[in-house]
């Protein structure tokens, strides 16, 4: 919200540089969001109030006159000026003040270019236009900067001080305000003037006419009847009529400070209700009163009510809106007239021929209004703060106002007669407050005496009962103590409990006074988080392994997870599906994190030829027979690319590849300590038929190895290499995690080194062939790995000869070559029966 | 004959000097040392010839020879072994300004880091690690936190709504989401959910937690904005929590994130869960409070939205608000980050450029 600082000193002194009251006003949480000066480049001495002397023709130009210039100075000076709006006034006879108002500026004035599109900034300069010397200008807004426009030139009014400095008369500095939260009292200038009184301690003068109550009200006023049909949306339904008005534009001063609170100016009746509601935040409508009487063929009645289903209405920004049953309208008995609270309707609108204006104060259900304008998608002042709550006792508060002020400005007659329907007048509320709670929760010493002052300042009525017992569980008295028994003014809705009262006290007392302590709260009992412990250790591991970990979005292209399972059939797979998705392309929860791994490897190949990323994170499947879905945690990775990165010396370039990950997802699970581990051949939609592994820990699956099938890097747009994917379940991973298992001892005797090479079926998993070395082995066997895989020269088609080297070693003893020969000829024995192995020459 | 043996020894230390590698001393040696035909030995032999009683005269002299030539053979042998193996080095030397191995490196993401920072810091004040879901009931979102539906207090989060079984309603979001029921889902807006998670857990023991996690709002993405981007939430319960708690913890988190003298500005605020509500800013630390681009010229960094918790959430916790008080405060996570690298565009963030990403530890 904007306000402009010369209106707010209308209501309150201001007793702080302007600065200090915006940082004031911020730490109480009215956040001043910008100060923006408005005639900064007036300087003093250079830009006036003046005054037009005479005007003459410019001997040589149809379209220039020259003009004589009062400001204050000893003599007077001549300008050359086209602007239109001086023409009617060459030859008349301005002397004795008769002359028009302007914003005079002398030579080395900084003004804006009134001819150039942007804002551009220029020096005066003494000139001859067709060969008359110009000594200054007379200004339009565009080149003072208060408007764009430049039609013609600033007419100022006439009670304007000739030679004031122009600063001093039109200057000013606009507050803007981000006020958060639904604070009715907050949505006008008045609102804020109260808060800056309470701040600076200062006296609120408010602009209300003091006798505004002493108009009658009556429920069925004689120029209109009012039916509230929905009480529980319209709150309360205040009108007044105003007689003999001629529509024409408002003052100067009026449509300055609605421009300057970033409203339009129309006409003295609109601008009426727009300065009223800004003043005091009752939002007003006018109807033209003889269109109402036509509708109702005699005194009209006014009805609000829901809308009946089908019913339309043209608003004033001339656009048709389909109502609905849900919003309240403002009617009569030929039809709606409005959307109330949101917009008047075309029908009744106030025109240029208006000479009688019904003018409506109402108060309506925020939530109602709100949801009104979300429905209709449209946005209004009116609509803005009735959605923030206003104060329903602020209605013939409004009315006085706004009646005092067309009888000022358009001439109009107030009937001496409101009408007023108030079916629940809101009670008035008390809320006991103990200071020593205030305390309590503030964690500061506020004198009760202080705590009185800051809530009578913000208009809180205040008593004070003193020694209010208090008592124990058991009823016992322990202490005695005051108690403030607060009751809150209309216009604070949203105060309902203490601690509401609470911040009030704290705000205007000052968060920067308090004393910043450390918790001395009893600690909470701590607890171990293996869960997050895991996920760390998980993260560390693989960076560790040379991975970059990667965070992508949840909602994701439902699209890429069918390329990635190449099957249409992941599209109608049950997804989490986003109601409102920002584009197409983000309407779906992930239920894998591959697909985005993909996509980031293909982003990245466009600038680095090597990716090894990893992701761990949630993904999303849906459980309708539970209110959540589920949130499993997965991990995954990707490589990409040659094996090493490019050296100066000799390094592997060959592409990294289905073993690559699978070491690493083999380092992860010795960091994690698991024991029970197992690989198997597996099958998924987006892996090599052929290179694809099943992890099972402890018996379970909890992932898959493998690379990428051709077909779907091809969809994917990755290059020609292979691609080696992984994602694990996270929570099964961890399951087992965390439990450790004793040391192995070490044994101090000599080891003994065996090879071995056996030829086996092709079809034979090595895995199994080092399972049945192992069991074969005993335990004397303390380290089994394979150093070579051959096929070719010696070896039968159909056939593999895999190598191994073997550690035995005895706890407790050297071995001796006969230990190791009988180990060996059993090792070889159960090969060649369970697997018809051949012992390799 | 002593002439000889003056003469043998004056030549095999002079034939010695010239030996230059372990070839020619071992020559040497043959020619002067060796038992078989060695020019010493033949000079003991000499002994035979002798009468016995010079026999010990010659004796002594031939042992001091043999003695001398013997030592100056050890001297010079380790000579050129250390010759030796100054050469060897002297050819291994290596142009050590040449670029290292590379070994592949990993990088945690800056999200990451940034919340193993904040939860080293929250650690230090007892503050643990509590996990909530991303997928949320309108009710956990918000109306256990004070805010009822179409309650004007729902503009400060653009809510995404989400369903198990239905599909997407583009229109959803611009009326406002679907009608708020019991069963209506949304993608938690903030961690604040969470906090009712954890007090209707742990209820009635003493809470200090910290909930980090991916939050989602209906925005496009921009410098300024995204539509995923991760928060974290503290929330601490007791009996005797107080406001200037709060505010001294938000200063050590301050202090501890951003050096040791950040100041701390404490100015009040609105949200619907917290009563009173702060917000708590420093000065900035790019420009030390002067103003520039990134505090906006105001000299102040946000750095936390807190407050006391709002007795009705307490109260859906299951804490009574007569007995209980709590703080609470949410900050973001990828802006310290941002501040520290001078990060100017969030976009960076999830958009996994490893340009990027490889820039951080």
């Amino acid at each position: 919200m904007k306000v402009p600082l010369s209106w707010l000193k209308d209501y309150v002194d201001i007793t702080l540089p302007v600065p200090q009251l915006a940082e004031r006003l911020t730490l109480a949480g009215l956040e001043v969001e910008s100060l923006t000066p408005i005639g900064e480049l007036w300087d003093r001495d250079k830009v006036f109030v003046g005054q037009v002397l005479e005007v003459t023709r410019h001997p040589d130009a149809d379209r220039l006159v020259l003009a004589r210039v009062e400001y204050g100075a000893a003599a007077p000076l001549t300008v050359v000026t086209g602007a239109p709006n001086l023409y009617p006034y060459v030859g008349q006879d301005l002397s004795h003040g008769r002359g028009p108002k302007v914003a005079f500026a002398v030579v080395g004035a900084r003004l804006y270019d009134g001819h150039s599109a942007e804002p551009k900034i220029a020096t005066l300069k003494a000139g001859k236009i067709r060969g008359i010397l110009s000594q200054g200008m007379v200004c339009s807004e565009k080149e003072l900067g208060l408007s764009d426009e430049h039609e013609g030139i600033l007419i100022l009014p006439d009670d304007a001080p000739v030679g004031m400095p122009l600063v001093d008369y039109l200057g000013d500095t606009i507050l803007e305000f981000d006020i958060k939260g639904a604070f009715g009292h907050l949505q006008s200038v008045v609102g804020i003037a109260r808060e800056v009184a309470a701040l600076t301690g200062q006296m609120l003068r408010n602009p209300t006419p003091a006798d505004y109550l002493a108009t009658p009200r009556v429920t069925d006023a004689d120029f209109a009847g009012i039916v509230i049909q929905d009480p529980d949306l319209c709150l309360r339904y205040s009108a007044a009529l105003i007689e003999g008005v001629r529509v024409k534009p408002s003052p100067y001063w009026m449509q300055q400070r609605l421009i300057r609170a970033g409203m339009r100016p129309i006409n003295n009746i609109v601008d009426i209700t727009n300065y009223v509601m800004l003043e005091l935040g009752q939002p007003l409508h006018a109807f033209d009163y003889d269109l109402l009487r036509a509708r109702a063929g005699g005194r009209p009645t006014i009805i609000m009510r829901r809308a009946h289903p089908g019913e339309h209405l043209v608003t004033l920004d001339g656009v048709d809106r389909a109502l609905d049953p849900e919003m309240l309208m403002i009617t009569d008995t030929a039809g709606t007239i409005a959307v109330g609270g949101v917009m008047g309707g075309a029908n009744t609108e106030v025109n240029d021929g208006t000479t009688s204006v019904l003018l409506e104060a109402a108060n309506f259900h925020f939530l109602s209004i709100r949801r009104t304008c979300q429905m209709l998608k449209l946005s209004s002042e009116a609509g803005n703060r009735f959605g923030k709550r206003v104060d329903p006792e602020l209605t013939i508060a409004a009315l006085a106002r706004a009646g005092q002020l067309m009888a000022e400005l358009a001439g109009g007659r107030v009937r001496p007669v409101y009408g007023d329907v108030y079916p629940q007048p809101a009670p008035r509320q008390t809320i006991e407050l103990a200071p020593a709670y205030v305390n309590r929760l503030l964690g500061i010493e506020v004198p009760i005496e202080e705590m009185v002052r800051i809530l009578r300042a913000l208009e809180f009525e205040v008593a004070v009962d003193i020694q209010k017992e208090q008592r124990a569980d058991d009823g016992r008295p322990v202490a005695s103590s005051s108690c403030l028994r607060v009751t809150v003014p209309s216009h604070r809705q949203d105060v309902n409990i203490p601690a509401d009262l609470v911040e009030e006290i704290a705000r205007v007392y000052g968060y920067d006074r308090m004393p910043h302590t450390l918790l001395r709260d009893e600690l909470p009992p701590q607890r171990r988080n293996l869960a997050l412990e895991g996920e760390e250790k998980v993260r560390d591991v693989l960076v560790g392994c040379g991975l970059t970990e990667v965070i992508t979005y949840s909602m994701i292209d439902v699209r890429d997870e069918v390329k990635f399972y190449r099957d249409e059939a992941a599209a109608t797979a049950p997804h989490v599906v986003v109601l409102n998705p920002l584009a197409a392309d983000r309407a779906h929860l992930r239920r894998t994190l591959l697909p985005s791994l993909l996509n980031t490897a293909r982003a990245n190949l466009r600038f680095t030829e090597r990716v090894a990323i990893f992701e761990l994170g949630r993904v999303f499947h849906p459980r309708p027979d539970q209110l959540l879905p589920a949130e499993p945690r997965r991990v995954a990775a990707l490589l990409v690319g040659p094996r090493e990165p490019q050296s100066w010396q000799p390094h592997d370039t060959s592409p990294l590849g289905f073993f690559d990950l699978k070491g690493v997802v083999e380092a992860l699970l010795a960091r994690l300590e698991l024991k029970d581990v197992a690989w198997e051949r597996g099958q998924h939609p987006a892996c090599h038929p052929g290179r694809t592994a099943r992890l099972l820990v402890g018996g379970q699956e909890i992932g898959i190895v493998g690379e990428l099938h051709p077909l779907v890097r091809a969809a994917f747009d990755l290059p020609n290499l292979p691609v080696a994917i992984m994602e694990l379940d996270l929570d099964a991973l961890l399951a087992g995690w965390g439990a450790p298992a004793p040391m192995a001892e070490i044994s101090g005797q000599p080891p003994v080194y065996e090879d071995l090479a056996v030829i086996v079926d092709e079809a034979t998993p090595a895995a199994q062939v080092a399972a049945v070395i192992r069991q074969a082995a005993g335990r004397l066997l303390v380290d089994l790995r394979l150093f070579d895989v051959y096929r070719g020269d010696q070896i039968p088609p159909g056939k593999k000869s895999l190598a191994y080297s073997l550690t035995f070693q005895a706890a407790d003893r050297t071995l001796t070559d006969e230990d190791t020969r009988k180990v060996r000829a059993k090792i070889v024995g159960r090969l060649e029966r369970e697997l018809g192995a051949a012992l390799r020459g | 004959m002593y002439e000889n043996l003056e003469r043998l020894q004056a030549t095999a230390l002079a034939e010695l000097a010239q030996a230059q590698d372990a070839e020619a001393l071992e020559a040497w040696r043959i020619r002067y040392l060796s038992r078989k035909g060695g020019a010493l030995n033949e000079a003991v032999k000499q002994l035979a010839a002798l009468p016995r009683e010079e026999r010990p005269a010659y004796g002594q002299a031939v042992n001091e020879v043999k003695n001398a030539i013997e030592s100056a053979f050890a001297r010079r042998q380790e000579e050129l072994k250390a010759a030796a193996l100054e050469a060897e080095l002297a050819a291994g030397a290596l142009d050590v300004t040449l670029p290292g191995r590379p070994p592949s490196i990993g990088h945690l993401h800056l999200t990451t880091q940034s919340l193993r920072q904040l939860y080293a810091i929250f650690a230090e004040m007892g503050f643990q690690v509590y996990d909530a879901p991303d997928v949320e009931t309108d009710e956990y979102n918000f109306g256990l936190l004070n805010i009822p539906p179409y309650h004007p207090a729902r503009d400060m989060w653009d809510t995404f709504w989400v369903t198990q079984t239905g599909t997407a309603r583009p229109d959803a979001a611009a009326a406002g989401g679907p009608a708020p029921s019991a069963t209506t889902l949304v993608m938690r807006t903030h961690t604040s959910p969470g906090q009712i998670r954890v007090m209707r857990e742990r209820c009635p023991e003493p809470i200090r937690v910290i909930l980090p996690g991916k939050c989602y709002r209906y925005e496009q993405i921009t410098a300024r904005s995204e539509h995923q981007f991760y928060q974290m939430e503290g929330l601490a319960v007791g009996k005797g929590i107080r406001l200037t708690d709060l505010i001294g913890t938000l200063q050590q988190f301050a202090r501890r994130m951003y050096g040791p003298g950040r100041q701390l500005r404490v100015r009040g605020s609105y949200f619907p869960f917290t009563e009173p509500s702060i917000e708590a800013d420093m000065d900035c630390i790019l420009c030390g409070g002067k103003g520039c681009s990134v505090c906006k010229y105001t000299g102040w960094l946000e750095i936390a939205g807190a407050g006391m918790v709002h007795p009705v959430v307490l109260r859906n916790g299951g804490y009574d608000p007569d007995i209980y008080s709590g703080f609470a405060f949410g900050m973001g996570v990828e802006r310290p980050a941002m501040l520290k690298y001078k990060i100017n565009d969030i976009r960076y963030f999830y958009g996994n450029d490893l340009r990027f990403l490889e820039q951080f530890g």
